[in-house]
């Protein structure tokens, strides 16, 4: 996807949000949706949005909704766990903070990938420094960067690869 | 309606159930860093299900709640990332369990 059409995505994510706050498609609510969102896209069109440097494709549409389906099924897994850990009596942690190698390269992708790892089973993103992203794991099944890759990176990365650039 | 009301309830009661966790982990769990991992899973799922819950019951306000979830998954796991950072720049100790520290072995190239 081109660059040019950057302010365009930014304008339609920040006017489709309007239009849902508000719950009506008014002529009034829509014009003021449209023109500030058009200035705020015009004078931001260096920024980044949500879905900044999504590609759009068929392709890339499908991994999206894969991604979210996978995402909430993690989230669900990532609370039961931390339950099964918090209600036992021992609490069984083995905690530790390994590197991870991320192939990721578009800022927006990276987010989505250290937010979707904070938020699954006992891992949280703690630091990103190049391409190494450094996780705590509540119960680490290995310190090494191979490892550590395969079980918390390689998931996610599959489905953000196709989606973004 | 009322079957729709019943299931939200149920939802909202299963929120608070995991907020009840995420709370139980915060005073359980051994350091920092492990206690924001307890608390960031369970208070994004529980605000979601309490979300999901009220909903339900008041389908009207469905898109707002569901925009609402939109920002809080996005920024949640944003926070707690900038304080287990923050916690370990500042050299905040991590528990005596803790088997590996990849970031302060490297901690030499980070500036």
């Amino acid at each position: 996807m081109s660059r040019s059409l950057e302010p365009l995505k930014l304008f339609l994510t920040l006017l489709v949000i309007w239009l849902l706050l508000n719950g009506s498609v008014a002529l009034g609510t829509l014009a003021v949706g449209v023109v500030v969102a058009g200035a705020i896209a015009v004078l931001f069109r260096e920024s980044l949005s949500v879905l900044s440097g999504h590609k759009f494709t068929a392709e890339a549409l499908v991994a999206s909704l894969l991604y979210v389906g996978y995402f909430l099924k993690e989230l669900v897994k990532a609370n039961l766990q931390m339950a099964a850990i918090v209600l036992s009596p021992r609490l069984p942690v083995e905690p530790a903070i390994v590197a991870t190698r991320v192939r990721l390269t578009h800022p927006v992708a990276r987010l989505l990938l250290a937010n979707s790892i904070t938020l699954t089973p006992g891992t949280l993103s703690v630091e990103m420094k190049g391409d190494t992203l450094y996780v705590h794991w509540v119960v680490a099944k290995g310190t090494d960067v191979e490892t550590a890759t395969r079980e918390i990176v390689a998931g996610f990365e599959r489905y953000l690869e196709k989606m973004y650039d | 309606m009322a079957v729709l009301e019943f299931i939200g309830s149920l939802v909202l009661l299963a929120g608070a159930l995991f907020l009840f966790l995420g709370g139980l982990g915060l005073y359980r769990m051994p350091d920092t860093y492990n206690r924001i991992q307890a608390g960031t899973k369970a208070t994004t799922l529980g605000t979601l299900l309490l979300l999901l819950g009220a909903a339900l019951m008041v389908p009207g306000w469905a898109v707002k709640l569901l925009l609402i979830m939109l920002f809080l998954m996005y920024t949640n796991p944003l926070s707690s990332q900038v304080l287990a950072r923050a916690a370990h720049r500042a050299g905040v100790p991590l528990t005596a369990k803790t088997k590996h520290d990849a970031l302060a072995q490297d901690a030499g190239d980070l500036t």
